[in-house]
C-alpha cells in the first residue's frame, strides 16, 4: 500500500505524531522561547538553568556574543554591543531621529534604506542583529527538544506596522528558522491567560514592554480568540522610564546630558536599578560613579520616580480609552485587565491601569514570560498538534492601510481594527488625459495627511491606454494576510494591464540583500547553500506529506472514489521518493508543486465540505423559524 | 476554489434579510474560521495555505459586511436591484437636507466651545438616534421590498452614509481632545 512507503521512520511521519514546535518572545530588553512539552507550556532554560536572554548582542572580530554576556560587555564595549535592535527593526534612518533615543551606536547610511550599524566585526541591520538572537533560542529549543523545529510563532507587539512585522520576518529568515506565523503580543498573553482560566468575556491586555507599548481588547468565545480592537505606542516602554530617571539623576550629580556614552550607559543601569529597587521599597539609594573621578551619592523617592513617569503613563492610558471606544466596549465592561510585560511591575502603573478600569489588573502570571507561553501554545496548535482542537485566533491589522491621492491626502483603503486577513478594493481614476501611468504611493496610519502617515511603498502602474481624463479605471486591491504583511495590486480594468508589489522594498532588505546575508552566513559557518536550500525543501515536502496523510486518514475515504484515492496515494508516494532520494533542492521544490497540484481538487473539496458541515450543524442548533429554505 | 456564486446570506447559511439575528451570525462565523483560518493550514503546503487564506479573507468581508448596519443594506440593495452601488441616487428629503446642514454647523462649531466633551457627547447622541431611526426604516423598508421601498431604502443608505460620516468626524475630534489633554 502506497502510504506504507512514506511512513519509513525519518521520511515521513504517522498523521498523529508530535511536531517540535516552539514560540518565541523577541523582545526589546529580554527575549524567552516556550515550547509545549505533554500538554504543558514553558519557556526553556540555558546550560546554566536562565530562561531569560537578554536582547543583547555583542561582535567582536572573530566572534558573536548574545545575552547576558553581552549585556555585561555593554558599558565597557557600547560601540559594539547593540541592545535595542527592536526599536530599529523595520525603520529607516530617518525615522531613527524621530524616535529620540539616544543611541549609542554608529549609524552609516548604505545604498539601501536600512540602517546600518558599524561594529569590530563589519557594519550590521537591526535584522542580522535580531537574527542572532533568534539563532540562539532556536537552538536551544532544538538542545532542549532534541529534533529540528517543524517551525516557530514569533511574537510582535501589536502595534508593529508593516515595515517592522516584514523585517522580523526576515531575521527569522537569516535565523533559518521557519515562521508559522508572526503573533501579536497582547494575543499571545490573552492565549496564556485564557487558556488558564477558560473565562468567556471581553478581557483587556495592557502590554507595556522594555521599548513598546501595546493594548488590546478580546472577547474570548469557546475558544476563539477575537481581537476587537488595539492600539499601542511602538517605541514607548520601560527604557523611557529609565530615560527619564537618568535624566533627572545627570541633573541631580550635576553632569551634562552629553556626558561620554560609558558613562551615559552607567547612569542608565543606576536608573534601571533605583527604578526596579522602588517596586518594593518607599525610597532608594543611588550612587555614581562620575567620569573625573570621585562619585555622587542621592536617593530618589517613589514620589519623584512616579512625577518622572506619569507622563508617559499617561500616554497609556489615553490609548486603552481610543481602544476601547474602537472595540465598542466601556471601560466597565471589561471583565479581565492582563498586565503583560516587565514595565508593569511598576507600582504607578498598576494604580493608573485600576483607577481607569475601575478593578484591580491581574498580575499573577509571570509578565515577562506570559508572552512566551502563548506563542508556544499557539505554534503547538499551528504544527498540528492538536487536531480537533477548538483554539482560534482572530486578529486584526492595528493601523489604518491607504493610498495617497491628489493634494497629498490619505484615501484609507483598509481602516484600523480589521479582521485579518482582508482584502479591499478601491477604484481610481486619471486626472489628464492620454494619462498612460499612476504611481500607487502606499502609506500606513491615522492622519489626513500623507506627510504624518508612514510612507509603507511606491510603485507605478505603467501601460495605461490613452483615454480621456476620468476614464480610466484603476482597481487597487490591499490584501493583508493572517502575519499582517501587506499586498498591493493595481489593475487598469478595462485593458487588464497590472502592477503589484508586496510592500517590501522601500523600509526592509531586499530579497537579494538577504540573500546575500545569508550566503554570507553560510560561508561563515562553513556550510553550504545548496545543502541548506535542501534541508528546507525537504522539510517543506515533508509538511505537505504529513498534512495530506492526516487529512486522509479523516476523509479520504469519505470524500474521494476510488480513482480519485488513487491520484491522490500516487502523487504522496512520488513525492516521497523524491524528496527521499533527491540532491537537488530545485527538483524538491518542483515535486512539491506538482502534488499540490495534482492534489487542489481534494484540498477543496475538503474546506468546501467543512463549510457544509459547520453550517449545517448550525441549523439543526437553530429555530427553525429562523431559517429560510429559499436562502440555502 | 471558492464559491464565489454563493451570496454572503448564502455562505452564512442565513435567510436573505436585513433583520438578523446578530448572536447567530457571530456564531456561524467562528464556526466558519475554525475550518477555513490560515491558523488551520500553517503546517500544510503552500497551495493548502493560499486557498484557505482566500476563503478566510472572504468569510470576514462577509461577516464585516452582514454586521455593519449600513453595510449589509448596500449589499442586499445591490442584490435586490441587481446594481452594485445604492449611491447613485441624491438625497430628495427636505427635511433631511435642512437636519443635515445644522448638524454639520454644530460640528463645525465645536472644536471652539467652552465645554467641548459635553457638546460632542450631546452631538453623538442626536447622531446615534438618527442611525438608530434609519435602521428601524430600513428593516421595514426591505422587509416589504417593493419597488418604490426600495427606492425609500437607497435613502436612507444615503442619510446612514451622511451619519456614519459625521459620527467619524466626531469622534477624530475626540481623538485629538484626549491627545491634548
Amino acid at each position: 500500500m502506497a502510504l506504507l512507503q512514506i511512513a519509513e521512520p525519518g521520511q515521513s511521519a504517522a498523521p498523529h505524531q508530535h511536531r517540535l514546535a516552539a514560540g518565541i518572545d523577541l523582545g526589546t530588553t529580554n527575549s524567552l522561547v516556550a515550547t509545549v512539552r505533554s500538554t504543558q507550556a514553558e519557556t526553556l532554560p540555558d546550560m546554566e538553568g536562565r530562561h531569560i536572554l537578554p536582547s543583547v548582542v555583542r561582535y567582536s572580530s572573530d566572534n558573536v556574543e548574545v545575552g547576558e554576556a553581552a549585556r555585561l560587555a555593554a558599558p565597557s564595549d557600547p560601540l559594539n554591543t547593540i541592545s535595542s535592535a527592536k526599536r530599529l527593526i523595520g525603520r529607516a534612518i530617518g525615522d531613527l531621529k524621530s524616535i529620540g533615543d539616544e543611541l549609542p551606536y554608529e549609524f552609516i547610511s548604505a545604498d539601501s534604506a536600512v540602517p546600518r550599524i558599524r561594529t569590530v566585526a563589519g557594519d550590521v541591520t537591526p535584522i542580522e542583529v535580531s537574527a542572532e538572537i533568534l539563532k540562539v533560542l532556536g537552538q536551544r529549543a532544538v538542545d532542549s527538544l532534541g529534533g529540528e523545529l517543524s517551525g516557530v510563532v514569533i511574537t510582535v507587539p501589536a502595534y508593529f506596522d508593516d515595515a517592522q512585522r516584514q523585517a522580523t520576518k526576515d531575521a527569522a529568515r537569516l535565523a533559518g528558522l521557519h515562521v508559522f506565523r508572526l503573533l501579536n503580543e497582547p494575543t499571545a498573553a490573552a492565549v496564556a491567560y485564557g487558556l488558564d482560566r477558560g473565562a468567556d468575556g471581553v478581557h483587556a491586555i495592557y502590554d507595556l514592554g522594555g521599548g513598546t507599548f501595546d493594548v488590546s481588547i478580546l472577547r474570548l468565545n469557546k475558544g476563539v480568540f477575537e481581537v476587537m480592537a488595539t492600539g499601542g505606542d511602538s517605541s514607548l516602554g520601560g527604557d523611557d522610564f529609565d530615560d527619564a530617571v537618568a535624566a533627572w539623576l545627570l541633573e541631580q550629580a550635576g553632569l551634562s546630558a552629553d556626558v561620554d556614552r560609558g558613562t551615559l550607559r552607567h547612569v542608565l543601569d543606576r536608573a534601571r536599578a533605583a527604578k526596579e529597587a522602588l517596586a518594593g521599597s518607599e525610597t532608594v539609594e543611588v550612587e555614581i560613579d562620575l567620569p573625573q573621578g570621585g562619585s555622587w551619592h542621592g536617593s530618589l523617592s517613589r514620589e519623584q520616580l512616579d512625577s518622572l513617569i506619569d507622563l508617559l503613563i499617561r500616554k497609556t492610558i489615553n490609548t486603552c480609552r481610543r481602544v476601547l471606544r474602537d472595540a465598542g466596549v466601556s471601560a466597565d465592561e471589561i471583565e479581565d485587565v492582563v498586565m503583560v510585560g516587565g514595565s508593569t511591575r511598576n507600582l504607578r502603573v498598576r494604580e493608573k491601569v485600576a483607577e481607569l478600569f475601575g478593578r484591580e489588573p491581574l498580575v499573577d502570571i509571570d509578565p515577562d514570560r506570559v508572552v512566551a507561553i502563548g506563542a508556544a501554545i499557539q505554534a503547538d496548535v499551528l504544527a498540528g498538534n492538536k487536531p480537533g482542537d477548538e483554539m482560534l485566533l482572530l486578529d486584526v491589522n492595528p493601523l489604518s492601510l491607504g493610498v495617497e491621492t491628489m493634494g497629498g491626502l490619505t484615501e484609507k483603503i483598509i481602516p484600523r481594527n480589521t479582521t485579518i486577513p482582508v482584502a479591499r478594493a478601491q477604484e481610481f481614476t486619471t486626472f489628464k488625459d492620454g494619462q498612460s501611468a499612476m504611481a500607487i504611493h502606499v502609506v500606513q496610519g491615522e492622519r489626513e495627511l500623507v506627510a504624518d502617515c508612514r510612507s509603507l511603498a511606491r510603485f507605478e502602474l505603467r501601460g495605461i491606454p490613452p483615454m480621456v481624463a476620468g476614464a480610466a479605471r484603476i482597481r487597487v486591491t490591499f490584501a493583508v494576510d493572517a502575519d499582517g504583511l501587506l499586498q498591493v495590486e493595481a489593475r487598469e480594468q478595462t485593458s487588464g494591464v497590472s502592477a503589484s508589489v508586496e510592500v517590501k522594498p522601500s523600509y526592509g532588505l531586499t530579497d537579494d540583500e538577504v540573500m546575500d546575508m545569508l550566503q554570507a552566513s553560510i560561508d561563515h559557518a562553513q556550510g553550504d547553500m545548496v545543502a541548506r536550500r535542501l534541508v528546507e525543501e525537504t522539510v517543506e515536502a515533508r509538511r505537505v506529506i504529513e498534512a495530506l496523510t492526516a487529512a486522509l486518514a479523516t476523509d479520504g475515504d469519505e470524500l474521494l472514489s476510488t480513482e480519485e484515492r488513487k491520484v491522490v496515494d500516487d502523487a504522496l508516494g512520488n513525492l516521497a521518493a523524491i524528496a527521499d532520494q533527491s540532491k537537488d533542492p530545485k527538483i524538491v521544490e518542483a515535486a512539491i508543486k506538482q502534488l499540490e497540484k495534482d492534489c487542489e481538487f481534494y484540498v477543496e473539496r475538503r474546506m468546501n465540505s467543512g463549510i457544509r458541515k459547520a453550517m449545517a450543524g448550525h441549523r439543526v442548533d437553530e429555530f427553525a423559524s429562523q431559517e429560510d429554505p429559499e436562502a440555502k | 476554489m471558492v464559491d464565489f456564486s454563493q451570496n454572503h446570506f448564502e455562505l452564512f447559511g442565513m435567510p436573505i434579510s436585513f433583520t438578523l439575528d446578530a448572536d447567530s451570525l457571530a456564531a456561524r462565523y467562528r464556526a466558519l474560521q475554525k475550518i477555513v483560518h490560515p491558523d488551520r493550514y500553517a503546517a500544510s503546503g503552500e497551495q493548502s495555505r493560499r486557498l484557505s487564506l482566500q476563503h478566510a479573507t472572504l468569510v470576514n468581508e462577509a461577516y464585516h459586511t452582514l454586521k455593519d448596519p449600513l453595510c449589509r443594506a448596500q449589499y442586499l440593495l445591490a442584490l435586490k436591484t441587481g446594481e452594485s452601488s445604492g449611491g447613485q441616487a441624491t438625497l430628495s428629503d427636505p427635511e433631511f437636507l435642512m437636519r443635515q446642514m445644522d448638524l454639520r454647523e454644530t460640528l463645525a462649531e465645536i472644536p471652539d466651545a467652552d465645554n467641548v466633551q459635553e457638546k460632542l457627547v450631546t452631538l453623538m447622541q442626536e447622531i446615534e438616534k438618527l442611525i438608530k431611526a434609519e435602521i428601524a426604516c430600513l428593516a421595514i423598508q426591505f422587509e416589504e421590498s417593493t419597488p418604490e421601498q426600495l427606492l425609500a431604502a437607497a435613502q436612507s443608505v444615503q442619510k446612514m452614509q451622511f451619519l456614519n460620516k459625521l459620527r467619524n468626524e466626531a469622534e477624530t475630534i475626540e481623538d485629538d481632545l484626549e491627545k491634548d489633554y
